[in-house]
């Protein structure tokens, strides 16, 4: 799915702005990390591109319309194509992993199937495959609330591989994940979406991860972009601009010093995005 | 030099006692509670005569049968009417229900239709449950006759109400994402409820329509005594006739379904924690 923002602004419930004046375009199949300071609007902008929060003002078109002019079926049609993991999994803490992961295909299957599969799960073999890439295989039919935190946060992500969306969102999939697992994990994510083609859009606290998996980078300050650009071209000195009040260290998960991938054909093929602000 | 830090809310305290006890006292004597009346020597006597009618309580082979009988039907009465009303129930909460609202998931601009349409189910809870099962029950046993059946009606509707209430407050104080999830990724609102909102919500509840079981058993002895079946029907009877003895037997059957039912519900609770 290709995604087009403009001007956007969202103006969350108390009357913050988390987003304003959002400028972005993503063609099909991109992959692209959101990075930012706590509060920049990175979970807000993830929202807003999985149709759960709908922008005050500006322009949102995914697959070239506008998901809020939609009917109500031809909504929850879009929402089943896209896939959100969340910061906070939320699974119900007495359910069985299995229903856990089953449950990202309910907006495909149709009312019956759904709850059919409550009595007999529908498709264990596909649940216990996502499982699996997420190294969860044998814990199938465990209750979530037995799992601990990183355990269950890849439960999430299995949930929305399993799903197969057109529009891979992830917010800070990783988060509570050790730095082995974690770069695994984002690894997966990517194979998922180079394999069938999708956009994958992901926020990250990591910046090391967001440099070294990631095509192209959006430096998210205020709700609004603050750069924009493939790896290769953020400096230092952006970086430690776009975390200039939070702390003057860039927040790494790993141990080494911050890599960029070579300047392939990828990179140089886009050329400069023009930077944003 | 300074005089000793005195507790700054002491005045507050004395005031808000007094304040309570003032508004407590004309309740007191609206209600024409005096506990000296309970002491008083005439009344004491009168009581005791009372409660002396109720021995030797009553054992025969054919009045226990009628025990037993009474007591399984107000059982049945009470399970009947409590399994009825979680069936009116669960549909009427999980139509009010916020959390399981599409139109609130962005909020979408149609989402007042759906505040329109849950505001008059609302009301027919609230109606439901603020007529009395007691009144239900009247109404019902000039419909169906005397006996069980009209018990099992004027609970099975109070209760929805209750419950229903209730319920809807239990889905709503939960983790409710969950259930936004579900409808964020295309599921309707009965895959909300199932997969998001119930795996939350079940101990408590389990926990609570037991409970409710509870007290429909003891309504229903109420209930009987204005026609509506079980051993309340029998005890309006045997004091009718001043049959101390008959009542007394009752009132230690009924001692026992209650005991009988509070360990099975703690029972439950324990299964589901
Ligand atoms: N439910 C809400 N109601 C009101 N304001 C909110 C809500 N959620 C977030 N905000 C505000 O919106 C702003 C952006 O929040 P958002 O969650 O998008 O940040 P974030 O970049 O994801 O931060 P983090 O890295 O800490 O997850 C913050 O200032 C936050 O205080
Ligand atoms: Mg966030």
């Amino acid at each position: 799915m290709n995604l087009t923002l403009e001007a956007l602004h969202l103006v969350l419930p108390g009357g913050h702005r988390a987003l304003a004046g959002m400028l972005l375009d993503v063609s099909r199949g991109e992959r692209i990390a959101v990075i930012g300071p706590s509060g920049a609007g990175k979970t807000s902008l993830l929202r807003v591109l999985g149709t759960a929060l709908r922008p005050s003002s500006g322009k949102l078109a995914i697959s070239g319309v506008d998901p809020w002019s939609l009917p109500a079926g031809a909504l929850r049609h879009l929402r089943s194509r896209i896939g959100l993991i969340h910061q906070a999994p939320p699974l119900p803490p007495r359910q069985r992993l299995v229903t856990a992961v089953l449950a990202g295909r309910l907006g495909a299957w149709g009312f019956v199937k759904g709850l059919a599969s409550l009595a007999y799960p529908a498709d264990i073999d596909g649940a216990r495959a996502a499982l699996a890439r997420l190294d969860l295989a044998d814990r199938l039919f465990d209750r979530c609330d037995r799992l601990s935190g990183g355990q269950l946060q890849r439960v999430g992500v299995a949930r929305v591989l399993y799903q197969k969306p057109d529009l891979l969102l992830a917010d800070e999939p990783v988060s509570s994940l050790d730095p082995q697992l974690a770069d695994q994990t984002v690894g997966e994510l990517h194979r998922e979406a180079r394999a069938r083609g999708v956009t994958l859009v992901a926020s990250l606290h990591a910046v090391d991860l967001a440099l070294k998996w990631f095509p192209r980078v959006v430096g998210l300050r205020d709700g609004a972009v603050a750069f924009d650009r493939p790896p290769v071209r953020v400096t230092d000195a952006m970086l430690r601009d776009l975390y200039a009040t939070e702390t003057p260290v860039i927040p790494v998960q790993g141990v080494e010093p911050l890599q960029r991938p070579e300047p392939g054909p990828r990179a140089t093929r886009r050329g400069a995005p023009p930077l944003c602000r | 030099m300074t005089a000793v830090q005195r507790d700054p809310v002491l005045v507050a305290r004395v005031m808000l006692t007094v304040a309570g006890l003032a508004l407590l006292w004309p309740a007191i004597e609206l209600a024409e509670f005096d506990p000296r009346q309970l002491f008083a020597a005439g009344n004491l006597q009168t009581m005791g005569r009372f409660l002396s009618t109720f021995f030797p309580m009553a054992l025969g082979a054919d009045f226990l049968g009628l025990v037993l009988r009474s007591t399984l039907e107000t059982l049945a009465l009470a399970t009947a009417g409590t399994a009825l009303a979680i069936v009116l129930a669960l549909p009427l909460a999980m139509a009010v229900s916020e959390s399981l609202s599409i139109s609130r998931v962005g909020p979408a601009r149609r989402v007042w239709v759906g505040r329109l349409l849950r505001a008059p189910l609302r009301a027919l809870l609230i109606f439901m449950r603020s007529i009395p099962e007691i009144v239900w029950a009247l109404l019902f046993v000039r419909a169906v006759g005397l006996g069980p059946a009209a018990g099992v009606l004027a609970i099975a509707i109070n209760y929805a109400g209750m419950l229903g209430k209730v319920y809807f407050e239990i889905f709503e104080a939960g983790d409710t994402r969950p259930a936004r999830a579900v409808l964020e990724t295309g599921g309707g609102r009965v895959h909300a409820f199932f997969y998001g909102v119930l795996p939350v919500a079940l101990p408590e509840l389990v926990s609570y329509s037991v409970y409710r079981w509870e007290c429909a058993i003891r309504a229903s002895v109420v209930m009987g005594f204005v026609g509506a079946g079980g051993l309340g029907q029998q005890m309006e009877l045997s004091m009718r006739m001043l049959e101390g003895g008959e009542v007394s037997t009752m009132l230690v059957a009924f001692f026992a379904l209650v005991m009988l039912a509070d360990a099975l519900s703690a029972l439950l609770r324990k299964a589901l924690t």
